[in-house]
């Protein structure tokens, strides 16, 4: 393709509208992302090397922040909640993580067969992922409702299985219960990612695969699956984040509760900068959070090239 | 032989879907149970059946309960004002640096993009007490232009305008080429030709944009005390605290809060779902 700067390049004489052209196209260019470059270096850039500074800080909002070095950091290894609120973050990576994406790919799989009323079915997987938390978590409140006409221990009862569970309020249900909520939430978000993707495998590899005659799991095994690794290696990254960074669920059901059981790091950042003001703590757990992230995907990017090696 | 198979083949469809369904009713049924809920009265919520889905007696009042207990039309009327503006800025904003991204040669450009895509990876909470720290530094705690500056320049504005991005790449180049040739200007080419071009991908931005706002709940929460200016999740979650163990206004607020979200989705739901298809990538 011949830019209009270039077409003007012809002859010798043309050199100094050549350069304008292009001097323009450069002033152009910066003032079309001016808008979002501006905003970003005060809410985004600015604030994350800030954050970076603050710490290495003891603050509290009254006083000037004091310079700690490596303190806050050091505390952590000290620090019971902090062990506890990282263990039930962890606890909710390993299972939201693998659960969830096995949920999301095999609805994606299923629904990228010609079935009938796939449509409706996939706007009713997707539709509970529009709603906002803080709604779910007052509908799931019920869901989980200790009391015999929670919604799950009367389906329970229905079953056979009677009893009256108090979900929310048991040290052994209540993280097990928060899993099933945010798998039940976003799974369909996820599964349109899959669908994405599914539509990106050509069609071809299956019509030889079934001349071969291949069976249904050998096709997914040896043709879905690994043709579907760039959108998993995606999804994996983006619900490590979710995973790690699940706030409002907790905020509204539980406080943290019971015994602590789902105090995860996220919540304990609010706690620490929000409720307790020390922002210098507050900003190097973020950070702590920030690079296990950070390694983690780094993690993932390696094991996914020597997987393509 | 072939018989058995297709019998087979039948009960393998017919499994499939009463699967399918009972997916999809396990997706719905919490909403419609909330709203049915939402019509009870208190001894039906705690002693009644829940499978049970017709109120008797309905109690209607419990949205005027609701309406009277915390300003739910204010919190209606603040989100939606500010989903509005921060919408339309970052549609605005995004598509302006996608068409510079997709279209425009410039130095540094592809270090700028680069770094702006990189910020999605650092989580929201990095930026959330220095965030913070600004808005009391500003003196915008407590004012709308907490809610409606600082969420402008959040993941959402990248991912929108990467789609943008996306989206510009398959105009044909041509279409402006001979614009700028008659001597307009590329604010002109950009406002009367790329803009009316990318309706499709402003449409899913839009939509993206604007379920996210109204779905935000943490930096409302810290930056905002003051009721009247409270959004509608933040009030819902202040509702909580007000209405404390009066589940039926409870479910009526949070009835209230869903129904918009319920609306938009039926009527744009192609574009919630193609939008995520065509970007691979959606608001989250």
């Amino acid at each position: 393709m011949v830019s209009p700067a270039k077409t003007y390049s012809g002859t010798s004489s043309k050199t100094k509208s050549r350069f304008s052209l292009a001097r323009q196209e450069e002033l152009t260019g910066w003032l079309f992302i001016a808008p979002m470059l501006i905003g970003f270096m005060f809410f985004s850039f600015g604030p994350i090397l800030a954050s970076l500074i603050l710490a290495f800080t003891d603050w509290n909002l009254l006083q000037a922040p004091k310079f700690v070095g490596f303190n806050n950091f050091a505390s952590m290894l000290d620090d019971q909640y902090f062990k506890q609120c990282m263990s039930n973050t962890l606890y909710f990576v390993v299972t939201m993580v693998p659960i969830i994406l096995t949920v999301s790919m095999g609805l994606a799989i299923i629904l990228n067969k010609d079935i009938k009323g796939k449509a409706f079915f996939r706007s009713a997987f997707y539709f509970p992922s529009v709603i906002s938390t803080v709604a779910i978590s007052m509908v799931w409140l019920w869901v989980f409702s200790p009391s015999n006409n929670g919604l799950l221990n009367t389906l329970l009862g229905k079953l056979g299985m009677a009893g009256s569970v108090d979900w929310l309020g048991n040290m052994g249900t209540v993280k097990p219960a928060m899993v099933a909520m945010r798998t039940w939430q976003s799974a369909g978000y996820y599964m349109v990612i899959f669908l994405a993707g599914l539509q990106t495998i050509p069609q071809e590899l299956y019509e030889v695969a079934d001349i071969d005659g291949a069976s249904r799991w050998r096709k997914l095994i040896n043709i879905t699956v690994p043709l579907l690794s760039p959108v998993t290696f995606f999804v994996t990254i983006m619900l490590m984040i979710a995973a790690f960074n699940i706030f409002e669920a907790i905020y509204i059901m539980t406080e943290g509760g019971p015994g602590g059981a789902t105090n995860t790091i996220m919540y304990y950042i609010y706690h620490n900068g929000f409720r307790l003001y020390s922002m210098g703590y507050a900003s190097a757990l973020a950070w702590v959070l920030f690079l296990i992230l950070v390694v983690l995907t780094a993690v993932q990017f390696k094991l996914r090239k020597d997987e393509a090696n | 032989m072939i018989i058995l198979k297709n019998k087979e083949k039948k009960l393998r469809k017919l499994i499939l879907y009463i699967a399918l369904i009972l997916v999809s009713i396990t997706m719905i049924y919490p909403f419609i149970w909330a709203v049915s809920a939402s019509f009870k009265t208190i001894q039906q919520l705690f002693n009644g059946n829940p499978l049970d889905l017709v109120p008797d007696p309905a109690r209607p009042q419990n949205y005027s309960d609701a309406w009277n207990y915390v300003p739910f039309g204010r919190f209606l009327l603040n989100t939606m004002f500010v989903s509005g503006f921060v919408t339309i800025a970052q549609l605005i904003i995004g598509s302006m640096a996608g068409y510079a991204f997709a279209r425009l040669n410039f130095r540094g450009k592809n270090i700028i993009f680069m770094a702006l895509l990189g910020t999605m990876m650092v989580p929201g909470h990095v930026t959330l007490i220095p965030n913070y720290v600004l808005m009391r530094y500003l003196d915008w705690l407590n004012k709308y232009q907490a809610l409606l500056i600082p969420p402008v320049f959040n993941g959402i504005c990248v991912t929108g305008m990467f789609l943008m991005r996306q989206y510009f790449f398959s105009i044909p180049k041509e279409l402006e080429e001979a614009a700028i040739i008659d001597g307009c200007s590329r604010i002109k080419v950009f406002r009367k030709i790329i803009i009316p071009n990318a309706k499709p991908a402003l449409a899913t931005f839009a939509i993206i944009a604007f379920n996210a706002q109204w779905n935000a709940f943490l930096w409302p929460l810290i930056v905002i005390n003051d009721v009247n200016k409270m959004p509608v999740q933040v009030g819902l979650s202040y509702f909580r605290g007000v209405a404390s163990t009066n589940w039926g206004v409870l479910l009526a607020g949070t009835t209230i809060s869903i129904v918009p979200v319920i609306i938009v989705f039926l009527l744009f739901q192609k574009y919630f779902v193609k939008g995520m298809l065509t970007s691979g990538f959606g608001g989250k």
